[in-house]
């Protein structure tokens, strides 16, 4: 890596800690939804960066722009706004932080370097991707064929675990409040939640 | 909302370049950066966006929740057929190979099916998630 590349990563990450520590300081959930919004485009940006432009997609995709909209919504219904003083910092925690910090940092420095070519994570079935995926599956895309042939019953999993969200948003939160309450028929109460859902 | 005559225009003009991009990101994903995920949530945007301008009642009206819902299941059970195809033409689950003339073939359209899977399951699942939380009225 060129300095500059470098000089960019850590300005990217320098950012997204000073949003984080935003988060954590805000009391205005509004202000907290947005920053969140933040994190994600420069994680987006910092994905780009590393060349993973499919990851970098989708965290602009989902984390910046459906999530914060999700949240928005979620705060209209909820009114919760925190209400907070600042509290003295206290020792104890901050010991357990720091040393917790300080030990995964420290946890790092055995991991191979990024994109080290002898890191085991590149030695195992990734360079069989790199040569045979174009010829396999005749897309240029890797990251595609990866996803939906090679891992196609991972992102299966995948697939299903999002549609088990919508549905138990739906099942939970898809009904009318009419139908519960006592007092109103049942028919009318049904067609009700039939438009609504 | 009928006061927002800008914001009515300017979504107007955006939401099909939205829905095309959606397409675009959808169907050219084997080729450049982009798949179903991304594209379900960009196409997901332009239904939300909709509502968001025009009202939660219109936006219903436009993506039903009966259709959104048969969408919801119907890209999981997209993917799975994909992968019994497989099967019942004498290969593994999720084994495209068999699908077409030449294992590319298959491979490609399995890839572009399963692909269209994942977009219609994600799409119809932030749809029927924003229509949910927003049509609340508490």
């Amino acid at each position: 890596m060129n300095p500059a590349d470098i000089f960019i990563d850590i300005f990217l990450l320098l950012l997204m800690a000073a949003v984080a520590i935003a988060i954590v300081r805000s009391h205005l959930m509004f202000a907290v939804v947005m920053l969140s919004g933040i994190f994600s485009l420069l994680a987006a940006v910092l994905y780009v960066h590393l060349t993973a432009v499919d990851v970098a997609f989708t965290e602009a995709a989902v984390g910046a722009g459906v999530s914060t909209l999700l949240f928005l919504a979620t705060l209209a219904l909820t009114h919760v706004n925190v209400e907070e003083k600042h509290k003295p910092v206290r020792a104890v925690p901050l010991v357990i932080v720091v040393a917790t910090g300080a030990m995964l940092i420290w946890g790092t420095l055995d991991m191979p370097h990024y994109g080290d070519p002898e890191a085991p994570a590149n030695k195992h079935v990734a360079p069989r991707y790199i040569q045979e995926s174009p010829k396999e599956t005749g897309l240029p895309n890797m990251v595609t064929s990866v996803l939906a042939s090679y891992r196609g019953y991972d992102t299966l999993g995948e697939v299903v675990v999002i549609f088990t969200a919508g549905a138990g948003v739906l099942v939970i939160l898809g009904r009318s409040r009419r139908r519960r309450r006592p007092g109103v028929d049942d028919e009318n109460g049904d067609t009700v939640e039939e438009e609504r859902a | 909302m009928n006061r927002h005559s800008i914001l009515r225009v300017v979504a107007k003009l955006m939401i099909p370049y939205i829905l095309l991009f959606a397409l675009y990101v959808q169907f050219h994903g084997d080729f450049g950066p982009g798949g179903g995920f991304q594209a379900g949530v960009i196409f997901a945007a332009a239904f939300i966006l909709y509502a968001l301008i025009f009202g939660i009642e219109n936006g219903r009206k436009v993506m039903p929740a009966r259709i959104n819902r048969i969408l919801l299941a119907g890209g999981v059970l997209l993917y799975c057929f994909v992968g019994l195809a497989g099967m019942f033409l004498g290969s593994e689950f999720l084994d495209y190979n068999v699908l077409g003339p030449t294992p590319v073939a298959g491979q490609h359209y399995g890839i572009l099916l399963v692909e269209l899977g994942v977009g219609l399951t994600v799409s119809s699942t932030m749809i029927a998630i924003f229509y949910v939380f927003a049509g609340q009225d508490i």
